[in-house]
């Protein structure tokens, strides 16, 4: 991180207080990616997990360049970018637990956080369908006369869908206040960038489309703000969509169940060698700006406030079964919900009644009870995951267990 | 006969065409260096080489129309979908063009591709993957449409669906990847589209299970012979379209009462048509109304508890079934 970037920054990062609040954003998501890999191994978190570890300078390199008004829109990786935009640790793990105090009520999980009190527009699952709808965020702001940005998040692999260059095309055509920016960590799942990208230098392929790339050092932190300030600067005032292509990787799997057969451990073990964590942290010492012994501190605290996290979403109750059909439908507002849910019987089924259906109406309450004591078997708070829980997540024979060798 | 996994034999099936047919080539996100999210491509990039296993950008739309294009100058593409829910991407393709193609041009032009993909909820996927669409697909004229629900009929139905001259959906099931079946021996072991497999034999009421819910209909139907005193005769489709009518019809005649068990949404789905066509040819036979079990009418929850109760288990089966000897 050379000083003429820092110079470039509002945010001053010789003031201790700027510089602790970076750093310890960026713990947190380690920490928290540390422990929801844990947490599925042991069986408290299903389905597909994707970490973000060794991506966290992208992160938070691009929300600290934005206001609290701006709108930030991601992937199915996107648990540090709930976090780093402030959404509450506790309930984001609650998600990844399925329990009615997640983020998403347990409806989503971890490929779909979301927080719209902190303007976290949400993970999608389907890539490079986040494009169109933060080009829409942007638009709707434009609309209202309002002077919010939207960043959009997404995968080097995502640059292949066709969203991607119809929704580039739009958001210059139209000018609309947006910042693309593509977490280039090398890999679509097990398909190295060279063997999905005739131009593998992403930021260039605005071009066409008069959306201008730049390129940052997404293992950088400081490098990240300042590129993802100026673009956000750009697309306020000028109304100049930018592409801004951060060079990053990730260094676990793409999922948790996967075998890594597509790169090298020296490739790995190369980029681990420039942890974006490490280095910010040790620059920092370096310059004065924090004492050496600081960063362990705040680790430490860091790590409790995780296992807190923990603890509340392993004591959160699951979603009760009959608010199986909650949300499917408004029922507030301006929706007079007279709509017919299903077609169990004649009439219009009234939305609101749907708490009222008798048991009969839904799946087996002892397929239900049968998750929550499986969910319950390990104790998420003990330090190591049992072997019998790490097996769990790829035994696929004869019972109802995840698809061996599932991954996505 | 040698007993394996549905996702090995389904890797029979791709490495026999291969074999066999030099036209026969592999597209997909994943398929070759990943060796599949699902793992039923694996090894076949080590095997067959880079030119007929060919790992895609993710571009479903595109990689679809391009099995369309090339198929109809005559190569036999089979492009793998990661998962049901991204070949909405793809619908496009699908319906204005592989399944049109030959009519709208008259006859001039085939398109013998088929379209591979996994479906069905039960790992936590939540509400962007776990979804079952063979009654959209279903719905479209100039397709064919399977959903294997052994090892054997994966195998054989695939293999016959590489064949077939038309464009193919072939629905695979997440959760029936890791089940074993025995699997006829040789390289000619082929299903016949429009042939249903009667599962089970039975005088009583007739369950027809779609994809993974025929073996949830054989569960039930074990269930109810034992505590019920019922004989259920379980009547698996193995494929949509074309719909193996007469055999249903047939069991209907005989037992008088009959359940659909599909684990897609209610409205419009595969027993709502299942139904209808029932009771237009043979209503005089019905002693109950057609019931029918289906997943829940919503987005598939994430959360464990919440999906297990959203998707149809072998209890609902046998409450079905008993409610069509009620009440008469
Ligand atoms: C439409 C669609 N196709 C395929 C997938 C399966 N899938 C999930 S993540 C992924 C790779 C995406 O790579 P990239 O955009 O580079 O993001 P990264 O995972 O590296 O963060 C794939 C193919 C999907 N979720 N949606
Ligand atoms: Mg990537």
């Amino acid at each position: 991180m050379g000083t003429e970037a820092q110079e470039m920054t509002n945010q001053d990062l010789s003031d201790p207080d700027v510089a602790r609040a970076w750093l310890r954003s960026m713990i947190l998501i380690r920490r928290f990616e540390e422990r929801a890999g844990e947490m599925y191994a042991k069986a408290k978190v299903g389905g597909f997990l994707h970490l973000a570890i060794g991506e966290e300078a992208t992160i938070v390199g691009a929300v600290q360049a934005m206001r609290d008004e701006d709108y930030l829109i991601s992937t199915y990786r996107s648990h540090g970018h709930a976090l780093a935009r402030g959404a509450n640790p506790d309930n984001v793990m609650a998600e990844l637990f399925g329990r009615e105090t997640g983020v998403s009520k347990g409806r989503g999980g971890s490929m779909h956080m979301f927080d719209f009190k902190n303007r976290f527009m949400g993970g999608y699952g389907i890539v490079g369908g986040n494009l169109p709808l933060a080009a829409g965020m942007a638009f709707a702001s434009d609309y209202k006369g309002l002077d919010e940005v939207t960043v959009c998040v997404f995968g080097d692999g995502a640059s292949n869908q066709g969203t991607f260059g119809e929704t580039l095309n739009l958001a210059a055509l139209w000018n609309l206040p947006i910042v693309f920016m593509v977490t280039n960590n090398q890999f679509g799942m097990g398909t190295a960038l060279a063997r999905h990208s005739a131009v593998t230098e992403l930021h260039k392929r605005g071009d066409g489309f008069g959306v201008p790339g730049v390129r940052c050092d997404g293992m950088d932190v400081v490098d990240t703000y300042t590129t993802m300030r100026e673009a956000i600067r750009r697309a306020r005032e000028e109304r100049q969509p930018v592409l801004v292509e951060a060079m990053t990787y990730r260094f676990r799997g793409h999922s948790m169940a996967d075998p890594e057969e597509y790169r090298t451990k020296e490739q790995v073990a190369e980029w681990r060698e420039r942890d974006p964590i490490v280095s910010f942290g040790r620059a920092l010492v370096e310059q004065g700006t924090l004492p050496d012994g600081e960063q362990d501190q705040m680790d430490q605290e860091i790590i409790k406030r995780i296992d807190d996290a923990v603890a509340f979403a392993d004591r959160s109750a699951f979603p009760p079964p009959e608010s199986l059909y909650d949300h499917v439908y408004v029922l507030e507002g301006d929706s007079d919900s007279w709509y017919s849910v299903d077609e169990r019987s004649a009439g219009v089924h009234r939305g609101e009644e749907e708490r009222n259906l008798p048991a009969s109406a839904r799946g087996p309450e002892d397929a239900y009870r049968d998750a929550v004591t499986v969910a319950e078997r390990e104790d998420a708070t003990a330090p190591k995951p049992t072997e019998e829980a790490q097996g769990a997540p790829s035994t696929a024979e004869s019972t109802e267990q995840p698809a061996q060798g599932g991954n996505g | 006969m040698p007993v394996m996994r549905y996702r090995d034999a389904l890797n029979e099936a791709l490495r026999e065409e291969m074999e066999r047919d030099e036209r026969v080539y592999l597209m997909g996100e994943d398929i070759g260096v990943f060796n599949g999210a699902f793992k039923v491509t694996s090894g076949l990039l080590k095997d067959f080489g880079d030119k007929r296993v060919r790992d895609t950008p993710i571009s479903e739309n595109t990689i679809v129309g391009m099995g369309v294009g090339s198929a109809m100058l005559g190569l036999r593409p089979v492009v793998e979908i990661m998962t049901i829910n991204f070949a909405l991407l793809a619908l496009d393709q699908v319906i204005n063009h592989a399944a049109t193609i030959h009519y709208m041009f008259g006859g001039q032009a085939r398109v013998p591709l088929v379209i591979r993909m996994p479906q069905g909820a039960g790992h936590q996927l939540g509400p962007t993957h776990s979804h079952c669409f063979e009654a959209m697909f279903m719905h479209v004229p100039g397709l064919l449409v399977a959903v294997p629900s052994t090892a054997a009929d994966a195998k054989g139905l695939l293999k016959a669906a590489i064949r077939d001259d038309n464009p193919v959906i072939f629905i695979e099931h997440e959760y029936l990847y890791g089940q074993r079946g025995e699997v006829p021996e040789g390289d000619d072991h082929l299903v016949e589209f429009g042939k249903a497999a009667i599962r089970r034999e039975g005088a009583d009421v007739t369950i027809v299970g779609i994809s993974r819910m025929a073996s949830t209909a054989e569960k039930a139907a074990k269930t109810l012979s034992q505590k019920h005193d019922i004989e259920a005769e379980v009547i698996d489709p193995r494929t949509l379209r074309p719909l193996d009518l007469d055999t249903i019809l047939e069991s209907v005649r005989k037992t008088n009462r009959v359940v659909v068990v599909e684990e897609g949404w209610p409205h419009g789905g595969v027993g709502a048509n299942i139904a209808a066509l029932i009771q237009e040819q043979a209503f005089d036979y019905l002693d109950a109304p057609v019931a029918r079990v289906t997943g829940a009418d919503l987005p598939m929850p994430y959360s464990k508890p919440l999906e297990q109760i959203a998707y149809p288990h072998e209890p609902q089966v046998v409450e079905a079934v008993l409610s069509t000897f009620r009440d008469l």
